[in-house]
């Protein structure tokens, strides 16, 4: 297991040598310091806690900063743990950077999807869309929300609402190639959130099983 | 958007060959027959160029027994290994999308010559050498480290 933080640069793609193209999304990640460490018989459990990306003082809160300090370590813009199953081995203060990964791992990354604002309920929940003609007045509008038998709404009933914005995991995306010079990683296939986003890139909880070749 | 270019630089073409729209190309395409590669040229004009970076393509049109006949070639995929201009267009639209309703000798783009294009076609060739002098160059040092390499190989064993 392992886990690295960054930011997602952009995407473009890459030939392979018989000519076929992959879409790739190049991930800005690490250098991340190990802030703390947390272990089983102090804390209730073991992890290690990254930081990434340094931020002025002036940007965090004081009792962050006491954090901060407390591990000699800048101040870091994002934070995020690693749970472990073991003890941890790192210590307060190391670096772990993109060479985490090697290419053709298969990662998980985890970041927080586009806002969309108030969307209905097409374009948030999927539903059908009514025919433009003959008539219809129903185009966009979810139809019959529930019965006079049924009785009132049943609760979680999918409805028009904000939509966006939520952590959202992308699962089991191939690593193409690892820069750990410039700390840039390439995945095959698209990553949650806008250019510039926060994203965490962690070994595939569930990987795929290897093709035979 | 740098690290973007960056990336696309390290696994793009290092040189692309220089089209325009109008032109009239042929394109070296390697295919697959079974087992066997080949070259398969596909001759025609240029009528878009899209994309930016790595995702760059042009499309070639070209009348195959009556036939309109349209490919779009990727400029950075590796099949594509070469595009020869044989003669340069004279056009006043980005895209000649209005070809396809045209048939016949209508369907003719008029040859853009001149003092500008001579110029051009010499800075380009002049280019071209230089690029493979370049590789040739490259090539020769990579051999030369390798014979050097094998040298001290057979001194270690003396």
């Amino acid at each position: 297991m392992a886990l690295i933080l960054g930011r997602k640069v952009g995407m473009t793609q890459i030939f392979a040598e018989d000519g076929t193209a992959t879409g790739v999304t190049v991930l800005a990640v690490g250098p991340c310091v190990v802030c703390q460490v947390r272990k089983q018989d102090q804390d209730g459990y073991n992890a290690i806690q990254l930081g990434f990306e340094d931020v002025r003082d002036k940007r965090v809160t004081k009792p962050l900063l006491g954090h901060f300090k407390k591990a000699d370590v800048a101040p870091k813009r994002f934070l995020r743990e690693e749970r472990l199953a073991e003890e941890p081995t790192h210590s307060v203060g190391d670096v772990i950077k993109a060479d985490v990964f090697a290419a053709g791992d298969y990662v998980d990354v985890v970041g927080t999807s586009k806002g969309r604002g108030f969307s209905g309920t097409i374009k948030r929940h999927g539903f059908q869309r009514g025919p433009e003609t003959h008539g219809s007045m129903n185009v966009r509008a979810p139809g019959s929300i529930s019965t006079k038998r049924r009785g009132p709404l049943f609760k979680g009933k999918r409805m028009p609402g904000r939509y966006g914005v939520d952590r959202t995991t992308v699962k089991n995306l191939r690593v193409v190639d690892v820069d750990a010079d410039k700390n840039l990683l390439l995945v095959a296939g698209s990553v949650p959130g806008p250019k510039n986003g926060f994203v965490q890139v962690q070994t595939a909880r569930t990987a795929p099983v290897k093709a035979a070749s | 958007m740098d690290l973007i270019r960056e990336v696309e630089a390290k696994y793009g073409k290092k040189r692309l060959p220089v089209v325009h729209v109008g032109d009239t190309v042929q394109v070296d395409y390697l295919i697959r027959e079974g087992e066997k590669e080949r070259v398969q040229v596909f001759n025609g004009t240029v009528i878009a160029i899209s994309g930016r970076g790595i995702n760059r393509t042009i499309t070639v049109r070209r009348i195959v027994q009556g036939e309109g006949v349209e490919r779009v070639f990727p400029l950075h995929g590796p099949r594509v290994q070469a595009v020869r201009v044989s003669r340069r267009g004279d056009v006043r639209r980005a895209k000649l999308y209005y070809l396809r309703d045209r048939t016949g000798k209508r369907t003719r783009v008029k040859e853009l010559l001149g003092e500008k294009v001579r110029r051009e076609a010499a800075a380009i060739k002049a280019a071209d050498e230089a690029a493979a002098a370049e590789e040739a160059a490259e090539a020769a040092a990579r051999e030369a480290a390798a014979a050097e390499s094998t040298d001290e190989a057979e001194a270690v064993e003396v």
